[in-house]
């Protein structure tokens, strides 16, 4: 079980995170355990996943939008946002959407090309699970949580902007 | 000038040791040259041409005195003594070297400065008019909403990895300095029947190699909605703006892809969300952001300066100068004036650190220690005493700072090109000089009267060239620089019946030797044709169309250019 950062601590991680095969089909679905499925693994599979022994989650890519999973939400265990690039934004605003417009209270991971340096940014907007790019080290990416002390902005950790705060 | 409170400091403090964290991880190999870039950037320091170069925030172009002479400090002690004025309101040096940038931040942050979201794919300096505050039409201060936006664009968390830059202007009076029409999102300061104050919202205008002018998306926004509006159109933007394509991610480019009417309603629907939200304005905040603003003292003046009326009819020279490069002011004795950075000869908007201490000390003396920089690239001291307008004139000629050729040909906008910028594609430099000393007298220069010419080394338009009433884009032909030349464009509306436009391309480029040659031809048929001294040089391109301009320059009777210069080298 890799390592990777959970409300701010380096914890194991129970989930394993499937993916597509390199042509684009799905892969086989393990017997049991904790998974996180595609979305459209999920689409597809939705029934026989919900009655095999083992918690359920979804990723979603950066271009797939968080209404898909919007009304499925409280059959979920997890919620993961991938980011293909570090510099593809479009997984802020679908945290921002699952925490304020959908109500999801559960645990959401940043996949992918996690950096230590957008660390703050993401939890800003309602991640609390990271899973850094490989050769990242969490434990000393977890200093970069503290780096601002404030935020102008309202978002998931300050539903207040700072003006109404000041 | 807005005061930094405790919180606006400590934010750009922790910035600065944020940086220099992550310039120390770069140098010891843990950030590789990839994952230090975007955070490089966003933080304005560009790898160029010769050096790093950094591009510092002068946000809406405001500035003091004391903050100049920092940095003319930086210029001398980290640079080669100079910086370079932008067309948006930053300035730039050429020379810092990459593992002092963090020292140069702090310094900056001791005069609240900084060079945060300068660069990158993320909301840009907001930029405003360089006449705020002291216009004779304005509506709003637009400095107050500058530093709203200022704030809430600042780290914000959602909007930190758009598809592209993110580019506001505000303009807050009635003739639009601002170019609202050629930003990602233009806000133009507007009242209702009521007398309330709105703005009307203006996307996916822009330069670059689609030009393309905004559209109006909403009439009248109502002021407490300015922000989540605004948020509304960002998300829109940052979910469904192309990120495939570096060419296509703009907003501009999503807007004409949905057609402007299905991106208003795509925003509508986000902000049907967000709207009376935390995020709501509130007229305390507008009211505490106003009171952090430095104002000017002025003295109450019965009205026009007596004596600067009789210097005016009395001294050609200073009524030339006076004529150009004093502005109207609303308070009753007062002016705003233009001190040029285009005197021929220098790079258009290059400053020198003795020209800065010295234009601090001029603010000091003349403006109340505050200055602002104009998209022109000049600087600009807004409340003067009309009565000291002849001693500030005679400061400014003996630093080289009272050329009088605001708003003419001469006083053109160019980027620093081919010399410095490593993305240009032909210099810029030589050929604004070429220009400058083509038309150097005065008495022709002035009978050309207004001429906005704009100069850009490349397609990414830095110089404005497509808004130029004359632009000229560099342009890479098999390795070779060449001129293109476009003629008809417009800034915005800073006249009636003049909106923002954008420029024609008159026909194949030029060499740049060229340029200022065909530049003389084009002058040559606006003053034929002109129907009095009113009518200004866009006006007859927009009256009589592009063909005359063309057949001069091309064809017909006329040799092409490049024969016509050597047959008078020959001669």
């Amino acid at each position: 079980m890799a390592a990777f950062i959970r409300d701010r601590k380096v914890v194991s991680d129970p989930w394993l995170r499937l993916e597509r095969n390199d042509d684009g089909s799905l892969p086989p679905v393990p017997r049991a355990g904790d998974i996180i499925v595609p979305l459209a693994m999920w689409q597809a599979q939705r029934d026989s996943l919900l009655v095999r022994p083992g918690r359920i989650g979804v990723w979603l890519d950066s271009h797939e939008a968080p209404e898909a999973i919007a009304e499925d939400l409280r059959l979920l265990g997890v919620v993961a946002v991938n980011f293909p690039k570090s510099g593809d934004g479009r997984g802020y605003t679908t945290a921002r959407l699952l925490r304020e417009r959908y109500g999801w209270k559960g645990e959401l991971r940043a996949i992918g090309d996690v950096l230590r340096d957008q660390l703050f940014f993401l939890s800003s907007c309602g991640f609390n699970a990271f899973v850094l790019r490989a050769g990242e080290d969490p434990r000393e990416a977890l200093a970069a949580f503290g780096e601002l002390s404030e935020a102008y902005q309202a978002s998931v950790e300050r539903p207040e902007p700072l003006f109404r705060r000041r | 000038m807005y005061r930094y409170d405790e919180i606006d400091q400590k934010l750009v403090d922790e910035r600065v040791a944020q940086y220099r964290d992550q310039t120390r991880r770069f140098l010891a190999g843990a950030l590789s040259e990839d994952d230090f870039r975007p955070l490089r950037l966003r933080n304005g320091l560009y790898i160029q041409r010769h050096a790093p170069m950094l591009r510092v925030a002068i946000p809406y172009g405001l500035l003091s005195s004391r903050q100049l002479r920092t940095l003319a400090h930086v210029a001398r002690k980290w640079d080669r003594g100079y910086g370079h004025f932008s067309t948006r309101q930053n300035l730039q040096f050429n020379w810092p070297k990459l593992e002092d940038v963090p020292d140069i931040l702090a310094e900056l942050a001791t005069v609240q400065m900084h060079a945060i979201q300068t660069s990158g794919n993320c909301v840009r300096n907001i930029t405003t008019d360089h006449l705020a505050g002291v216009a004779r039409d304005e509506i709003v201060d637009s400095f107050v909403w500058c530093e709203l936006l200022r704030q809430w664009s600042t780290f914000h968390p959602e909007f930190s990895y758009l598809p592209r830059k993110f580019k506001i202007a505000v303009n807050g009076a009635a003739v639009d300095r601002a170019a609202t029409y050629l930003h990602d999102i233009g806000l133009h300061a507007v009242r209702d029947a009521r007398g309330e104050t709105g703005f009307r919202v203006i996307v996916g205008g822009g330069m670059g190699r689609t030009p393309i002018l905004g559209h109006v998306i909403r009439e009248f926004l109502p002021w407490p909605h300015f922000l989540t509006y605004i948020e509304a159109v960002l998300r829109v933007y940052n979910r469904y703006g192309r990120r495939d394509n570096i060419h296509k991610a703009r907003i501009k480019i999503l807007v004409k892809a949905l057609t402007p009417a299905r991106f208003r309603e795509e925003v509508e629907a986000e902000w049907a969300h967000l709207k009376d939200g935390p995020s709501t304005l509130t007229g305390s905040e507008v009211r505490r952001v106003e009171r952090r603003f430095t104002r000017p003292a002025y003295e109450r003046l019965p009205g026009d300066d007596a004596g600067y009326a009789a210097r005016l009819a009395s001294d050609r020279a200073f009524a030339a100068w006076a004529g150009r490069n004093v502005h109207a002011h609303k308070m009753p004795g007062y002016a705003a004036v233009t001190l040029s950075l285009k005197k021929t000869g220098v790079p258009p908007g290059d400053a020198t650190a003795g020209q800065m201490d010295a234009v601090a000390d001029l603010a000091e003396r003349y403006s109340q220690g505050e200055l602002r920089l104009s998209h022109e690239q000049n600087l600009i001291l807004a409340d003067v005493r009309q009565a000291e307008l002849r001693a500030l004139w005679d400061d400014a000629k003996a630093l080289g700072l009272a050329t009088p050729n605001v708003g003419l040909l001469t006083n053109l906008i160019a980027c620093p090109g081919g010399d410095f910028c490593s993305l240009a594609n032909a210099k810029t430099i030589p050929v604004a000089q070429a220009i400058q000393e083509r038309f150097d007298r005065l008495d022709y220069l002035h009978d050309i009267g207004e001429l906005d010419l704009n100069l850009s080394g490349c397609m990414n338009s830095c110089g404005h060239h497509h808004v130029g009433h004359i632009g000229i884009l560099g342009v890479d032909k098999n390795g070779e620089e060449w001129y293109q030349i476009s003629i008809g464009g417009n800034q915005g509306l800073t006249r009636p019946g003049a909106p923002a436009a954008l420029g024609k391309v008159i026909g194949p480029s030029f060499a740049r030797a060229d340029v200022p040659g065909v530049i003389e031809r084009l002058i040559e048929v606006y003053l034929e044709r002109r129907d009095s001294e009113e009518e200004r040089f866009v006006d007859v391109v927009w009256r009589i169309g592009v063909e005359p301009f063309k057949e001069r320059v091309y064809g017909g009777v006329h040799q092409r250019p490049e024969s016509r210069q050597r047959s008078l080298a020959a001669a």
